[in-house]
């Protein structure tokens, strides 16, 4: 070994710090669904307003907020750099496409983590950078005014269609990263690794359907 | 049966090399797939050409050498089999097969469809072993071993070292041999006076090899002659996250004369 490959992050360890970030970013997802499912409620926006006005003013969320950009970060971040070492490990390719019978999925978790993260970008042009006075408000909407914002954006068919395929994206990477995150960790158990898949498909399909849900919602009944 | 072969020709280690097409014709269904790879090379040698070079040693699947990359899956379409166990009647008559070597940046290609697997080797020297001799047959049960622990260690004491986990990874990782090769001794009192110190070296020469990461696709364990487990996989993990946490630091004696 040179010195070189000696101060490198171990495999492994690399993989449990983007596991470790991602399970924080899973638990994350829920409370955010949960906040936004009150845009449902036929209330002018009451709840979902309170929700938001706690989120953004209570300090413990205040410093769990930098906590969550630090775990998108390093999620990113090593998500990246093992993908550039994953290719980089097999400098000449195959002449013939493989065909080893694996969950289609779990071979695009980096195409699809970037489908995730444009969305992201566009999440904070369209509320974060707003909140924080980078962007300016569309005319008539307050900085902080997160429902009537949403119900602007959610009126616009082609920012809904953006918003369902990134969901849909992300449930194709939650279905897999969810079992992947305990298999790395360690946590495969004879007894309930098939109860893990299952939670981790079902994980998926409850928390996009979830997210997606919403611009149906304001489609048919708004 | 006829086939129309595709085979991966480099004349060497430098050579750019490339696919070339060869028929062969009248080949028995019940004939290996080296069997009808000596067919071909046998049509070579007649016409004063090259014959395809390629590993083979046992002929009956427990030595690890026959590495083929056969459309698109190592040792071929046949489940639990290496390519030396496969057979004609898995094709189609008049079927167009791909052959190549394995693709791995640590498995560089040696000539044709040979690569050298010396990295497995390497991984191995750095802690694939118990250091001290572990005596003659023991009286049984004198060192009592849990069933499932004896089962789990023996399953992946079965792994052979082909390195199709390597070749059919996406990411040309070596996780699925290097967790048989740290389980099957970890599992077992004998083993687990140096399992802290083995997991570590491992892994570190694996990582200085140049294979990839584990993105838990789990193309290696459908590829496996052996039909290892990923548990070992996730067995491996624990073990080596237990020993960079807790292991406690060696005691460090310096001679000065």
């Amino acid at each position: 070994m040179d010195s070189s490959t000696r101060k490198r992050l171990s495999s492994i360890t690399s993989k449990v710090i983007m596991a470790l970030a991602g399970l924080f970013l899973v638990v994350f997802l829920v409370v955010h669904l949960g906040i936004n499912l009150l845009l449902l409620a036929d209330d002018g926006g009451r709840a979902f307003s309170a929700a938001a006005e706690f989120m953004g003013t209570n300090p413990v969320i205040r410093v769990f907020e930098v906590v969550l950009f630090g775990g998108f970060l390093l999620h990113m971040a090593f998500g990246v750099m093992v993908s550039f070492q994953n290719r980089a490990s097999r400098p000449v390719r195959y002449q013939h496409k493989n065909r080893s019978e694996t969950s289609p999925l779990s071979r695009y978790m980096f195409h699809s983590g970037i489908i995730v993260f444009i969305f992201l970008v566009l999440h904070f042009i369209d509320y974060y950078f707003i909140k924080i006075g980078l962007v300016a408000p569309p005319a008539g909407i307050a900085p902080h005014d997160f429902y009537h914002r949403s119900l602007v954006l959610f009126a616009n068919k082609g920012y809904s269609g953006v918003y369902l395929i990134s969901f849909l994206f992300l449930g194709f990477h939650l279905n897999h990263a969810v079992q992947a995150a305990f298999q790395t960790i360690g946590l495969n158990h004879s007894k309930y690794m098939d109860a893990i898949k299952v939670g981790s498909t079902l994980y998926a399909i409850v928390v996009a359907g979830g997210f997606m849900v919403i611009p149906f919602w304001f489609i048919l009944f708004r | 049966m006829n086939f129309t072969l595709k085979i991966w020709r480099q004349k060497n280690a430098t050579d750019k090399g490339g696919l070339v097409t060869y028929n062969v014709e009248n080949i028995s269904p019940d004939s290996s797939f080296f069997e009808m790879l000596d067919v071909l090379n046998q049509q070579l040698i007649a016409k004063g050409e090259d014959p395809v070079s390629f590993d083979h040693d046992c002929r009956e699947g427990i030595c690890g050498t026959c590495s083929l990359y056969i459309n698109g899956r190592p040792h071929g379409p046949l489940k639990g089999t290496t390519t030396c166990q496969l057979h004609m009647r898995s094709f189609r008559n008049g079927e167009t097969i791909f052959v190549e070597p394995w693709r791995c940046g640590a498995f560089p290609v040696i000539k044709d469809l040979i690569v050298d697997r010396s990295a497995f080797d390497k991984i191995i020297q750095a802690g694939g072993y118990v250091s001290v001799n572990s005596g003659g047959i023991p009286d049984a049960n004198t060192i009592p071993v849990p069933k499932s622990d004896a089962d789990a260690s023996f399953d992946a004491a079965a792994c052979i070292g082909c390195g199709a986990c390597v070749a059919s990874c996406p990411n040309a990782s070596a996780m699925l041999f290097v967790s048989a090769k740290v389980s099957h001794l970890a599992l077992l009192p004998q083993g687990r006076v140096e399992a802290e110190r083995r997991v570590q070296n491992m892994v570190a020469a694996m990582d200085s090899l140049g294979f990839g990461n584990c993105s838990n696709t789990y193309a290696c364990e459908a590829e496996c002659p052996k039909e290892i487990t990923v548990a070992n996989i996730a067995r491996m993990n624990r073990e080596f996250l237990a020993a960079k946490l807790f292991a406690e630091k060696e005691k460090q004696i310096s001679f000065s004369l």
